[in-house]
């Protein structure tokens, strides 16, 4: 028991988007902990039907007992105007489609009919996941050139791009005809969340290896190489993300919370270790080593995450000084310590770093955490009815404090609209005052319609239930049921005004990204980015003997 | 196939887009997904009902009472107020729906108003009957028709939790039961838990 009683950090400073859009990647970020659960799996190159060119079928599969997984890969020649990162692209240069079991030739034609086609196709529920990626040409040629001429190809270029190809969307969950999740969450394995898509990126990412190495050897049979290990190791995959994920977190609220009560119920239990062993605090002192050399190669144009990284970097300076002259294993609860200063002396973006870093040495803490950040939403959709209104009045104004103090009357306050395109069915957020279409707006203007419900709740009378008020109230129904959510869920809701003229919607991007244990954000506009995936993790073949801070290799 | 995902996003979209509120469209989604896992014909009910209503939004229902008529009534906004007020309702024991549309719309409000009561629900129309199983299952009797545009009457009847079974039939299988047991000699009694205490301490 803590002597400190430290608590959880209150979801009203956490969880504005600033903070959110903040977060780095940790040891409870997905794709992590999909390599710690399936590292005793077999992996297996089931089959690669692949032309001198490099198109065709491949099929790469993980088993265990009798489960098996297999993706499914469809290579394709795309002429280069066709090749787009846009989701309005309808060609891409591989497709992906996670296979649950061994596909049979019949369902190989039938997803070879399909898959390609994306959005436009169908698949089963023998399906789990799907996804397209487009090749980054530079690295990709430079890759099979050099390698079909017997060299190993810059570092330098490759260090810079980070990856071969770029996924620009990652579906699962019922989409396009997929496996529904309920179909398949009682599956031990898939506990944790997004795991059968953190399973298809990952395989993607040994197709692209496998697939210059094939066409470095069949361009120069007798002359060319193998790409090196270390090399490959130091690829990820990289993938270009637009709005679709920012509604995904409203959607989505008991699951949001889940993942960030986990990361803050980890960083309390931390914070309110008394004692920290010396091994502890040279781990922690080895990842951010390591991980610094990994910020250098942070590049970006954006001048928003620009300003990040710098803080980021500056704040780390502070904190090297810090740590070497006032940190000691001696003293009692130096985690505390630590945080207190880097909640005084550094700005946002430095401070979650350090909190993802002091995960770092404790997995006693961290691993029975992960399995509690999936969700099942719909058992918590029915609206209790039967309580009072003034219970919802006090809910919303111990939840919702800072939100009903805004003015949505004021024109910046009521500035954007998030809506979904005909085209593709993308959601979008655009000016409310300067583009058509705001009369077809989303429910994501979670703030503003709190605001309106707060309105009405205080007009109204307080014993009468909910029930009744609903009867004459229905067009803020979908926030009566978020109020109550949040009142079991108190990090399950965005702190801020999603439809404000400052919003910067990739904080929104930034926050489920870091989740997924993404790196190397990199801004395009306010409205997309560009991240990397699984950059230093072991290959597939050395996934058994793999250690947890491959995150932090450095990228040489 | 459609997945059920496909069919809570579309149901709640087209709601929408016929004049429902986003709070009842999401229940509506819910409800449609539903009615397909059960095996009833959620999509094509709501595809017509929601072409009926297209010119005409259908009047939401202010209160309901042990008898509720109206010239027409919305399946949906009878099956959400129904699901709203389900507590208050159980007392009246039985509740009567006139003249309502597409009443296999309103099944999904009920059935899940039978999972918060615990309490089984039988719905009757056209000489159909539908049993309510706490929202894990439709018990479905002479319902022949997948689709029927408007009922004169739907009784809803909020059912006493009752055994589908004799004291008799119990008391057979009981016995049968008990051959599982291992007699007690004096022997295992004396070396029982609590033995040889009194608990008049």
């Amino acid at each position: 028991m803590s002597k400190l009683n430290i608590q959880l950090r209150d979801p009203n400073e956490i969880m504005k988007l600033s903070r959110l859009g903040s977060f780095h990647q940790s040891k409870l970020s997905f794709l992590r902990s999909f390599i710690r659960e399936f590292k005793d799996w077999n992996y297996k190159r089931n089959s690669f039907d692949l032309d001198e060119r490099g198109y065709g079928t491949a099929i790469y599969s993980f088993s265990k007992n009798q489960r098996n997984y297999s993706l499914v890969c469809f290579a394709q020649h795309i002429n280069s105007d066709e090749r787009s990162d846009r989701v309005i692209a309808t060609k891409w240069d591989a497709a992906f489609v996670l296979h649950d079991g061994i596909p049979t030739k019949e369902d190989i034609k039938r997803l070879k009919e399909n898959v390609p086609k994306q959005e436009v196709g169908r698949v089963s529920s023998k399906e789990l996941t799907l996804s397209r990626a487009n090749k980054s040409v530079r690295a990709f040629d430079h890759v099979v050139d050099s390698l079909s001429l017997g060299k190993q190809p810059d570092k330098k270029l490759l260090n810079k791009v980070g990856y071969l190809y770029r996924t620009t969307a990652v579906y699962g969950s019922g989409k396009f005809g997929l496996a529904d999740r309920f179909r398949i969450k009682d599956r031990k394995e898939i506990y944790g969340p997004f795991r059968l898509e953190m399973m298809l990126v990952y395989l993607v990412r040994q197709f692209t290896f496998d697939q210059v190495n094939h066409i470095a050897k069949s361009k120069n049979p007798d002359k060319a190489i193998e790409l090196d290990l270390n090399i490959a190791r130091n690829l990820g995959i990289g993938n270009s993300t637009g709005l679709g994920m920012a509604p995904f977190i409203v959607n989505h609220p008991t699951l949001l919370h889940n993942w960030i009560y986990c990361r803050e119920k980890a960083l309390k239990q931390i914070r309110s270790l008394e004692k920290v062993d010396s091994s502890e605090l040279n781990f922690f002192k080895d990842c951010l080593i390591k991980s610094k050399a990994s910020i250098n190669s942070w590049g970006t144009d954006s001048k928003y995450q620009g300003n990040k990284i710098n803080s980021l970097k500056v704040g780390l300076i502070k904190f090297d000084k810090f740590l070497k002259n006032e940190c000691s294993v001696k003293e009692k609860y130096l985690w505390n310590k630590i945080y207190i200063w880097a909640e005084n002396n550094v700005e946002d973006e430095c401070l979650e770093y350090i909190v993802s870093m002091m995960m770092e040495p404790y997995d006693d803490i961290i691993e029975p955490l992960i399995n509690n950040m999936s969700s099942e939403e719909e058992e918590y959709f029915t609206i209790p009815t039967h309580k009072k209104v003034s219970e919802l009045k006090k809910i919303i104004e111990n939840n919702y404090k800072s939100i009903i103090k805004i003015d949505f009357d004021a024109k910046d306050s009521n500035f954007n609209f998030w809506f979904i395109s005909k085209n593709k069915e993308e959601p979008r957020v655009a000016s409310r005052y300067d583009e058509h279409g705001a009369e077809l707006e989303q429910p994501l203007a979670i703030a503003r319609d709190i605001k309106k419900l707060y309105e009405k709740i205080i007009k109204e009378k307080q014993t009468n239930t909910v029930a009744e008020f609903l009867l004459k109230n229905d067009a803020v129904r979908h926030v009566v049921r978020r109020a109550f959510i949040v009142d079991k869920f108190p990090y399950s809701e965005i702190q801020d005004n999603t439809i404000g003229a400052s919003l910067v919607p990739i904080d929104m991007l930034r926050l489920k990204l870091s989740f997924f244990g993404a790196v190397k954000f990199d801004p395009r506009s306010d409205k997309w980015l560009r991240i990397n995936m699984y950059q230093g993790a072991p290959l597939s073949h050395e996934m058994k003997t793999s250690n947890d801070t491959w995150i932090y290799n450095v990228v040489n | 196939m459609q997945s059920l995902s496909e069919i809570d996003t579309t149901s709640k979209r087209a709601s929408k887009a016929a004049g429902f509120s986003w709070g009842v469209a999401e229940e509506i989604g819910k409800a449609i997904r539903n009615l397909e896992l059960f095996g009833l014909s959620g999509i094509k009910n709501l595809n017509l009902y929601l072409k009926k209503i297209d010119e005409n939004h259908p009047k939401k229902i202010n209160k309901i009472d042990k008898e509720n008529k109206d010239k027409e009534l919305c399946p949906i906004y009878c099956g959400v107020a129904f699901l709203d007020q389900c507590q208050k309702l159980e007392v009246l024991k039985s509740i009567k729906f006139y003249n309502v549309n597409y009443p296999i719309l309103i099944l999904p409000f009920i059935s899940k108003a039978s999972e918060i009561l615990g309490k089984k629900i039988l719905v009757q129309f056209s000489r159909s009957s539908f049993l309510m199983n706490f929202n894990k299952s439709i018990l479905l009797k002479n319902s022949e028709k997948q689709v029927i545009d408007l009922v004169n009457e739907i009784s809803i009847e909020f059912l006493e939790n009752e055994n589908s079974f004799s004291n008799q039939e119990w008391k057979e299988l009981y016995r049968l039961s008990e051959k599982t047991f291992v007699e007690e000699t004096d022997s295992l009694k004396a070396k029982g838990a609590g033995a040889g205490l009194t608990d008049n301490d």
